[in-house]
């Protein structure tokens, strides 16, 4: 995959024209690159706000752009409450955005009317965070995995009966003990596995999974994870994985974007930002990922304070109320998304590790690479 | 790819059966009995059976006529009159069993009209809110704030006394909390990422309300319906009672009851006893039975 030629990309920064935004979000214009040629799903300056009591406004969402290439796997990471869902939900307008495009396969999805929209769907489907509110419990596995087909009249009953069992085996259930049982008989991790299969039912091009594992135990979040890749690799899938836990993200994911309030704060591959973060918040994030060695040092100190009210956030930069590095440049301009690298954007004013001038941050950043908690590659045992 | 050899997906009656003996090590009984509905639940299910095919299969029994006199009977029980008879020699076990037709009717009937009525209204206005919610909610408010029971009696003395309107007019009272039962119901159930995966997949709005919300709100909207019926029934009775449900001589639980204590019957107190007794035992097996339903179905939910 090349970086693209602006002028061809889908929706390149050239293209973009700077929009205001409501709530007095000014659309930053994009720096080149941050779109590719190919790219099967586009999200240029989406806003989604949601009403509050007395007039206000929830600002879930503010300008976020990134693409997801045919292919990858994009992991999208930041604390709950940071906007990452509804970033997810947004793309296939379950919430509806305020302003903004999304492009899903040529296809600009948010100006689809109802019954375009409902058959647009249907190649981006969803994973949702808890397995078991994700099934109906008065319905049989064998009929909500059918339900895709069924909505869409797709083959004659015995094709889906088969397509079924093709599906349920290959999420690894044994499809003539599971095929007439309800949600509640089945674990957490098992739910997960049907989830995955009804996904599947209507040959999605995108899978946006909404942090699939994070109602899961550590030991089955491995299979559950491992599962997805296989299936990525089997049906050709393009995976947006949304997930706070930036040990789960780093394993699955090609590229790695991190939100905070809202906001985009940096985007880039994944073993890139991992070695060598460029935003404070990612370098705090990445600090906060549990060290498996007791005796590791740990040499930097968590944020302070909590995450502000998206209802009123800070001005400028969102994070420079608990960014150790806020200057007052950060309160007055919000900081655009900046190629600061090859497939590296960071929205800071003062970025770290590449520019250098902050040293003792930066070594936060080339710290030793936390070892994931969770080891994907290894297959998990049957005991 | 072939199926990874995972713990949870390997063996599925495995995974059962170790979670089945967990179970069991850990509060056997319990989690044994939570699962049933129970033998009292079986006992008023049984028992609401009988009053039912007794009142439809009423004319089939070998017993007397309600209506029938026999001045030779005495007032106390007996073989040929197991009740006794009442003050005019009437068979009192037949008028109580053709006198559960009338109960039964107007507490079935206007229940499940209320059911139908509140229930579709409830469905769409949780499912859908906004300006259809609000002015269903807005009427639902209205019923709700009259003063039932004075509602039913200066209906039923002014616009009429047979069963029919009876209950039309329960049925209407009924229909604002069966609406607000399945309008919750509803709304929790809407919230669900199941509903949401619905969507995304393309489903209807009548799809996702007809099969993923309708199979999650018919638990609550029947265990209440039940209890709905018992009070239906003694809202009949109180009518009935007061002489404003159907007219003497068609017997009813109410004018039963309330013959049973005019001064000619005051010396066998039965008389009242007997319809009295098996209207209680009625409503209670409907109470009992909505009551496990309730708790059955709660605890499946807690499950999930």
């Amino acid at each position: 995959m090349t970086v693209s030629d602006p002028a061809t990309a889908p929706q390149s920064a050239a293209t973009a024209a700077p929009r205001p935004g409501p709530g007095g979000i000014a659309a930053a214009p994009l720096p080149p690159g941050l779109f590719h040629d190919g790219a099967v799903l586009t999200v240029e300056h989406l806003v989604v706000e949601f009403p509050a009591p007395r007039g206000r406004r929830v600002h879930a969402v503010s300008d976020v752009s990134f693409d997801v290439r045919d292919g990858e796997t994009l992991g999208l990471v930041g604390e709950s409450g940071c906007g990452k869902s509804t970033t997810g939900r947004a793309i296939i307008r379950v919430d509806r955005p305020t302003s903004g495009r999304v492009v899903f396969d040529g296809t600009e999805l948010t100006a689809l009317g109802p019954e375009a929209l409902r058959r647009a769907r249907t190649r981006i489907q969803l994973i949702f965070q808890d397995p078991i509110s994700s099934l109906n419990p008065r319905r049989r596995v064998r009929d909500i995995v059918a339900e895709p087909l069924a909505i869409w009249q797709r083959g004659t009953p015995a094709e889906r009966e088969q397509r079924v069992r093709d599906a349920i085996t290959a999420v690894g259930l044994d499809y003539d003990a599971a095929a007439d049982r309800r949600p509640h008989e089945f674990s957490g991790g098992q739910c997960q596995r049907i989830s995955i299969a009804r996904a599947l039912m209507l040959d999605p091009k995108v899978v946006i999974c909404d942090e699939p594992v994070s109602a899961l135990d550590v030991s089955v979040q491995a299979q559950i994870l491992n599962l997805l890749e296989d299936m990525k690799a089997r049906y050709g899938l393009t995976l947006l994985f949304i997930a706070h836990d930036l040990a789960v993200v780093r394993n699955i994911s090609d590229r790695v974007a991190v939100m905070y309030l809202g906001r985009l704060c940096e985007l880039g591959p994944s073993d890139d930002v991992y070695a060598r973060p460029a935003h404070p918040y990612t370098v705090a994030l990445l600090a906060s990922i549990p060290e498996p060695d007791p005796a590791a040092a740990r040499n930097v100190t968590p944020i302070a304070g909590d995450i502000p009210s998206p209802i009123d956030p800070p001005s400028g930069c969102r994070f420079r109320t608990r960014c150790p590095f806020a200057q007052q440049r950060c309160t007055d301009e919000v900081p655009p998304l900046t190629a600061i690298g090859p497939e590296r954007f960071v929205a800071c004013h003062f970025p770290l590790a590449t520019s250098g001038p902050r040293s003792s941050a930066g070594s936060a950043g080339s710290s030793p690479e936390p070892a994931p908690p969770i080891q994907v590659d290894t297959p998990p045992t049957a005991p | 790819m072939p199926p990874s050899p995972d713990a949870d997906a390997a063996a599925l009656p495995a995974a059962g059966a170790r979670l089945a003996v967990a179970a069991s090590m850990s509060v056997p009984a319990s989690s044994a009995s939570k699962r049933k509905l129970g033998v009292v639940f079986w006992i008023a299910v049984a028992w609401i059976c009988l009053v039912v095919v007794m009142a439809v299969f009423a004319g089939l029994l070998p017993i007397d006529g309600p209506d029938n006199l026999s001045y030779l009977s005495k007032l106390g029980s007996s073989f040929s009159h197991p009740f006794g008879t009442d003050e005019l020699g009437r068979d009192l076990f037949s008028r109580v069993i053709f006198g559960s037709r009338v109960s039964l009717e107007v507490g079935f009937g206007s229940i499940f009209l209320g059911l139908v009525a509140g229930g579709f209204a409830g469905l769409i206005a949780g499912y859908m809110r906004g300006i259809f919610d609000a002015v269903t909610s807005a009427v639902a408010n209205v019923i709700l704030s009259f003063p039932a029971l004075l509602l039913l009696i200066t209906v039923a003395a002014f616009w009429g006394r047979a069963w029919w309107k009876i209950t039309l007019i329960i049925a209407i009272i009924a229909t604002a909390p069966l609406f607000y039962v399945v309008r919750s119901s509803t709304i929790s159930f809407a919230g669900r990422d199941f509903v949401l995966a619905a969507r995304t997949m393309g489903a209807s709005r009548w799809r996702i309300v007809t099969r993923e919300i309708l199979p999650n709100v018919m638990p609550a909207a029947i265990s209440f319906g039940l209890i709905g019926v018992a009070i239906a029934i003694v809202a009949e009775g109180t009518l009935s009672f007061l002489g404003l449900s159907v007219a003497a001589p068609t017997p009813s639980w109410g004018n039963i009851i309330a013959e049973g204590q005019s001064s000619t019957a005051a010396s066998d107190p039965w008389i009242w006893i007997w319809p009295t007794l098996i209207m209680f035992m009625t409503l209670l097996a409907l109470n009992i039975a909505g009551d496990r339903l309730q708790r059955f179905f709660d605890v499946r939910e807690g499950r999930l």
